[in-house]
């Protein structure tokens, strides 16, 4: 008894877990997706009818909004992200005595909550009393920084605030990659008189590849489950003007009761961000198996 | 020749100073909200309005802080953040300990105890890492309702440990396999079992990653809005539901240095855990997201 119970063991262990998983992460998943096959809106039914939900979705202007904000956002976010990111990255390698310091300073919006993050930023940003009033006081009366009520330009102040907390991560992850890169190779560029930034552009940013995936997917899977940055900076508005998929989702599901349009848009959110990160796991887990 | 290495010094020195240039502008990016968060919470209401957003408070004033702890309003409850940080703490703390003790057992069993299937339960845990949890709000509001947890701490505890046990495992598997099988192996030979190798052999080896894994699964649940905000109900919301909802009260006069007040205090675990754990919360990081 106690023999099988022993040679058990690990699987008994591993159970629970296995269990959990199928069940709230893939047997949730199918009850989502089989939702937003229905006619469900304020309670669930479970008769399929196909993709009414989806082109429900797909009609609604509230939905365009969030999906072009998404890309606006998601674009800017990684492309700033990750060039802010690389470049300090780059300045800190220059054997920067304070570097310890520095890097501490750079990479604690990391360790914030995106909703302190957005509170500061809907105060630092906000038009009476924020930037905008300091640079009047400077002498530019005309000065107007009114993006964050603006509905036209209000998606551009979450990326702000979003570059603001992700940029020290990447920055720290370049770095990483930075000095990973092969001593002697860069020596010997050095002795051949290769002038530096020649040895940054051909030598060490292309052996950087695999650090450039990780940081991309890292962002992207960041900009695509957005919440809370935008709830607390702008509650999703002026208006609707800063909806993102997971804004609507969530809006759908919680204040609109309307379960049907909540299920089909995370089923969508669901396919971008595996459209992104199933490629790399795979590469990723099959490069372990072959080593 | 000589002249030629006195001009190149000379740019490098210009070089350099333009390099230190850009590294404090950046500085400045970085601590600048940090620097008026503080600066407006300690700054009187009347300040606020005639004085500068990045000037330093002419009378230093704790008010804000007392208000924002104690009485400021979250909806029509007027109890401060005091009730929601310990909310926070009384969810944190269960869901940390027991995520991250199931993290290691799981860690242990796949890295050490390969199975047939074992790579493939991992796989399906890792899958489940990446997942955007909009997915499982819908069905998990049921659930919750079905168990009686819903609107409970224990519901969030619950919440968190489920969707935390990927990454722990992750982190643990990633640590465990690096250590040689023969270990096991030998211990066994020993007649030692299954669990008293876990305990003797592989806990104590484990300190580094238990600290890795308690910061990043801290940071995670301390952080949370999503969950926080979908199913808890007045009482029993976390804080960063709490502050979203002191900022975006609507009523009453908008009390800015109140909202800054509010946003330290609900900053400041994590921020504690960053600057006295830093190396361990940045391996976290790394190990989350390039590995994961």
């Amino acid at each position: 008894m106690s023999n099988w119970l022993e040679k058990h063991l690990p699987k008994i262990v591993l159970g629970p877990s296995l269990f959990a998983i199928i069940l709230f992460v893939y047997g949730f998943i199918a009850w989502t997706a089989w939702i937003s096959f229905t006619k469900s809106r304020l309670m669930p039914k479970y008769d399929i009818v196909g993709f009414i939900q989806y082109s429900r979705l797909f009609d609604s202007p509230r939905w365009e909004v969030a999906i072009d904000n998404l890309f606006i956002f998601g674009f800017l976010f990684i492309l700033i992200s990750m060039f802010l990111g690389l470049l300090i990255a780059i300045f800190l390698d220059q054997k920067i005595r304070v570097e310890g310091a520095l890097r501490t300073i750079y990479l604690y919006p990391m360790a914030l909550s995106l909703i302190v993050t957005g509170t500061a930023w809907k105060w630092i940003l906000n038009p009476g009393l924020g930037l905008e009033s300091v640079v009047k006081s400077w002498g530019f009366t005309d000065f107007t920084f009114d993006w964050v009520i603006n509905p036209d330009f209000a998606i551009y102040t979450v990326v702000i605030a979003g570059v603001w907390q992700a940029s020290g991560f990447v920055m720290a992850l370049f770095l990483a990659g930075l000095r990973s890169v092969d001593q002697e190779i860069i020596k010997a560029a050095q002795v051949d008189g290769v002038p530096t930034f020649k040895i940054y552009t051909a030598i060490i940013i292309p052996s950087m590849a695999p650090i450039f995936l990780s940081a991309f997917i890292v962002l992207a899977h960041l900009a695509i489950k957005s919440f809370d940055l935008v709830i607390a900076l702008t509650g999703g508005g002026p208006g609707y003007a800063t909806d993102l998929p997971a804004t609507y989702m969530y809006t759908m599901a919680f204040s609109r009761g309307d379960i049907g349009q909540a299920a089909s848009s995370a089923i969508i959110m669901m396919l971008v961000v595996f459209a992104v990160v199933v490629p790399y796991l795979y590469s990723e887990l099959r490069n372990k198996n072959d080593q | 020749m000589i002249n030629n290495n006195y001009k190149i010094n000379y740019t490098n020195v210009i070089l350099r100073m333009l390099l230190y240039f850009f590294l404090s502008v950046f500085v400045l990016y970085y601590l600048l909200p940090l620097f008026v968060m503080v600066t407006t919470s300690l700054k009187s209401l009347e300040e606020i309005r005639t004085g500068s957003l990045v000037a330093l408070p002419r009378n230093i004033t704790f008010e804000a802080w007392g208000t924002a702890w104690s009485s400021a309003c979250t909806g029509i409850q007027c109890e401060g953040l005091k009730p929601y940080f310990w909310n926070s703490i009384l969810i944190a703390i269960p869901a940390v300990f027991i995520s991250t003790l199931i993290g290691a057992l799981n860690g242990y069993v796949v890295a050490q105890w390969r199975f047939k299937g074992a790579n493939i339960i991992f796989a399906l845990m890792l899958f489940g890492c990446f997942i955007p949890f909009q997915v499982v709000l819908l069905p998990m509001a049921r659930v919750l309702g079905l168990m009686d947890l819903a609107g409970s701490i224990i519901g969030l505890i619950f919440v968190h440990v489920i969707y935390g046990i990927g990454f722990t495992t992750l982190f643990f598997r990633n640590y465990y396999v690096n250590i040689p099988s023969e270990l096991v192996k030998a211990a066994k030979m020993d007649g030692a079992t299954f669990l008293r190798i876990f305990w003797s052999i592989f806990l104590p080896l484990s300190l580094p990653i238990i600290v890795v894994t308690i910061i990043w699964q801290f940071t995670q649940i301390w952080n949370d809005f999503l969950f926080g905000v979908s199913f808890s109900e007045a009482g029993t919301q976390p804080i960063t539901v709490a502050l979203n909802n002191i900022v975006n009260s609507t009523t009453g006069v908008k009390e800015y240095n109140v909202d800054m007040a509010a946003a330290i205090i609900a900053a400041m675990p994590t921020l504690l855990v960053y600057i006295f754990a830093g190396k361990y919360f940045i391996r976290g990081l790394t190990a989350g997201s390039v590995k994961g």
